[in-house]
């Protein structure tokens, strides 16, 4: 390892941070820009053009905004809530590949912070951490709706991480491999996995969408039951920490799909084109994140169109529904590599 | 997926002492969202599951009935708009009904068309503002946008009619103050063309949606006999399965010459009540439709009050130049008209159900008595016994559907 290494992995870093708070910034706008258009409104169109400097102007309302803890509130774990929320929702991107291998001055440098070996894993724990920021938080506000919030955010998770787990493993056995590096490589042309486990990825978007605690699946802050749910205590930037956290994941989570599913970067018939391959790298970003926006939409296009789930049947839809069906998934998959390639 | 073998094991003399310690209560309103009012529940919860709840009403106690003994007659007309303020114009056109039956005038054909008109626009939009919200509830804020736009141009409809939107103090007790203008004519018959379509894509948004469906069916559901006993009446009637419409079986305001068809529900359920609404609005498109038939083929096209000097103001230059009329004037606006004893009591079909007034006169300038039956204050005394056993969500998407509006429940 030599310094350059070094200097380019923390200028990396601080990019990736950058993109995914920016992003995660837009799609604040972006969100209410597309509800907008799904009810016939305008949107935020007042402060700077187009409404743009609206997420800017958010923040700087959420600074600075007065911060009130409950007295009954338990107040250590009450900042420790919406601060795990934040810093794991920030951790995931890390082993996302964000685009292929630059060359500069005659040097390789990849568009990924760790390239781990089981970077789907990492992922998995990331995502799972978060959600005790979720219920930390609305155990410690010591009210009634937040308690019911985390609640229901823990089944919820418990219910949609082994379905969410389970539908993964079927593209670990098309794969063979659980780094995420690897399984972008593979899929290079149009070797997309959604083509080889149509099932498996729409087990994983369902579960995707409970994950990231967002419609139909939004249970646990809920606004006409609930209030604001787990949040309901918060205000200031620590509320501004959860709602952020929500669309960091939603991008994160949009990038997972895109990895895994999408073929990450990669374009089919982009090196028939003949570009040098650093152009190709940076077009491949280019169209990682299109990819990424695509699904970001589809989040939004499904938030403003469903209503939301009853607790008990979001359970047996966890349980009794996707959890079988990835299960059936597996065997199908393990079927069908025991039958061709092994004989 | 029903809770009714939970409902017998929440029964209380079921729960041993030491069960209910687990139990913890929980304050839905008077602020709550899903309240949409000032009224509150004190729920006690197990977990998710309701297992006793109790209601408090009279956050928004204005005494309309009190204030009513100590104002003429027509000044009672904007107490009744804010009793259910979404559709203020059913309520006003009940009270004119109420004292032109103590009094006796015979209205217009006319007028009743132009009441029917104005009475049938009111219901779409009380019963358009339910079904969106019930919507709402169930996490699907879209539908809600997309109708509230109509909802926006009936109030545009009513502004041109009498000058007001929510709150609309419409009519007089023996008609209108003034005919409908052109323009308002040529909204009403745009509104006729555009909303069936609307309405069909909110529909199709909601009614088929698999959620939608699951968070809905058999979800607040109320047996007809029970909905009887506590003296249901409206669409929350309909939807149990009795064919009770104050329109068909005591007609008013020439009803019975309009053709219409009832819709009824089957369980009683959520689902039952929003179809029940849904289809009352198309069948309120179609009463309009043929009160402007009916309206076309009267000769008169400027009757608009009936032919009673006692609540009608004589025109302007009438009053300034003739000594009867400014007489005339005076009593009217000083509340002195001459009333007769009696007492009466006259009921329409409200958006919500049947709307009554019992009115007692003395032949004084007040009335000596009043009270309204309001339905929303009968269909929230039944509220604890729909929802005890069921889910928190439940109980949010079964008070949304009931249409329980605050200002009409505490009157």
């Amino acid at each position: 390892m030599d310094l350059t290494l070094y200097i380019y992995k923390t200028i990396f870093l601080f990019i990736i941070l950058l993109v995914t708070l920016v992003v995660a910034m837009y799609s604040t706008y972006g969100e209410r820009k597309v509800a907008a258009f799904m009810q016939d409104r305008r949107g935020p169109n007042r402060a700077g053009p187009f409404g743009l400097l609206q997420p800017i102007a958010d923040g700087v309302k959420m600074f600075m905004k007065e911060e009130i803890i409950p007295l009954s509130a338990n107040k250590k774990l009450f900042i420790l809530g919406p601060s795990i929320a934040m810093t794991t929702a920030m951790l995931t991107g890390v082993v996302i590949p964000w685009g292929g291998i630059i060359t500069i001055a005659g040097r390789e440098f990849s568009m990924q912070i760790a390239d781990l070996n089981i970077g789907i894993l990492y992922v998995f724990a990331m995502v799972s951490i978060g959600v005790y920021g979720i219920m930390i938080g609305g155990w410690a506000s010591n009210n009634k709706y937040a308690l019911l919030g985390s609640i229901r955010a823990a089944s919820q998770m418990i219910s949609y991480e082994l379905a969410m787990g389970l539908s993964i493993v079927g593209l670990i056995l098309t794969t063979g491999s659980l780094s995420l590096n690897e399984i972008v490589a593979q899929q290079h042309g149009m070797h997309w996995n959604v083509f080889y486990q149509p099932l498996g990825f729409l087990i994983f978007l369902v579960c995707a969408f409970a994950e990231t605690n967002r419609a139909p699946f939004d249970l646990p802050e809920c606004e006409t039951e609930l209030i604001g749910g787990y949040h309901t205590e918060y205000s200031s930037m620590k509320l501004g920490f959860y709602l952020f956290a929500e669309y960091i994941n939603m991008f994160i989570s949009s990038a997972v799909i895109a990895t895994l599913y999408f073929g990450g970067y990669n374009m089919p018939f982009i090196d028939q084109i003949g570009l040098s391959p650093n152009m190709v790298t940076l077009l491949g970003t280019f169209f990682f994140f299109m990819k990424i926006f695509f699904f970001i939409f589809l989040f939004m296009w499904i938030r403003w169109t469903l209503p939301r789930f009853r607790y008990d049947q979001l359970m047996n839809l966890g349980w009794k529904k996707l959890m079988p069906l990835a299960i059936f998934n597996i065997m199908a998959t393990g079927a069908y590599y025991y039958f061709t390639e092994l004989t | 997926m029903t809770f009714g073998n939970y409902t017998d094991y929440y029964k209380k003399d079921l729960i041993s002492s030491e069960e209910r310690k687990e139990f913890n209560t929980l304050n839905v309103g008077p602020t709550h969202p899903a309240t949409h009012g000032v009224f509150q529940n004190v729920m006690l919860m197990d977990g998710e599951f309701i297992v006793e709840t109790e209601q408090t009403i009279g956050y928004i106690h204005r005494a309309f009935e009190k204030i009513a003994e100590r104002r003429p007659f027509y000044q009672i007309t904007p107490l009744t708009d804010r009793l259910n303020y979404c559709s203020a114009p059913l309520n006003n056109m009940g009270w004119h009904m109420t004292v032109e039956k103590l009094l006796g005038i015979e209205t217009p054909k006319r007028v009743d068309y132009l009441r029917i008109v104005v009475m049938e626009l009111a219901r779409i939009s009380d019963h358009l503002i339910c079904n969106s919200v019930i919507g709402v509830d169930s996490g699907a804020l879209t539908g809600f946008t997309y109708l509230f736009q109509d909802r926006e141009f009936i109030y545009e409809i009513f502004e041109e009619i009498c000058g007001s939107r929510l709150t609309t103090n419409m009519g007089r007790i023996g008609g209108f103050e003034r005919n409908f203008s052109e323009k308002a004519w040529d909204k009403i018959k745009y509104f006729l063309k555009k909303y069936p379509s609307k309405l069909q894509e909110f529909e199709n948004l909601l009614a088929r949606n698999r959620i939608f469906m699951d968070r809905t069916i058999n979800v607040g559901s109320f047996p007809a006999d029970r909905a009887l006993a506590y003296g249901f009446t409206g669409p929350n009637l309909r939807a149990c399965g009795v064919d009770y419409d104050v329109r068909v079986m005591n007609p008013y305001c020439s009803y019975e010459e309009f053709d219409f068809i009832v819709p009824i529900g089957q369980n009683g359920d959520t689902y039952d009540r929003f179809m029940v609404r849904q289809e009352e609005m198309r069948q309120s498109l179609s009463i309009i439709q043929q009160a402007i038939d009916k309206l076309d083929l009267l000769e008169d096209k400027d009757t608009y009050f009936a032919k009673d000097p006692r609540f009608v103001l004589p025109p302007k230059e009438k009053v300034y130049n003739n000594m009867e009329a400014l007489i005339w004037h005076f009593k009217i606006v000083m509340g002195e008209t001459d009333i007769p004893v009696g007492e009466v009591y006259h009921s329409i079909e409200a958006a919500n159900g049947e709307l009554g007034f019992y009115l007692v006169s003395d032949g004084g300038r007040t009335p000596s008595r009043l009270h309204f039956r309001r339905p929303s204050f009968i269909y929230y005394q039944a509220y604890p016994e729909m929802v005890t056993g069921s889910m928190l969500s439940d109980a949010v998407l079964t008070m949304s559907s009931m249409n329980v509006i605050a200002g009409e429940l505490d009157a």
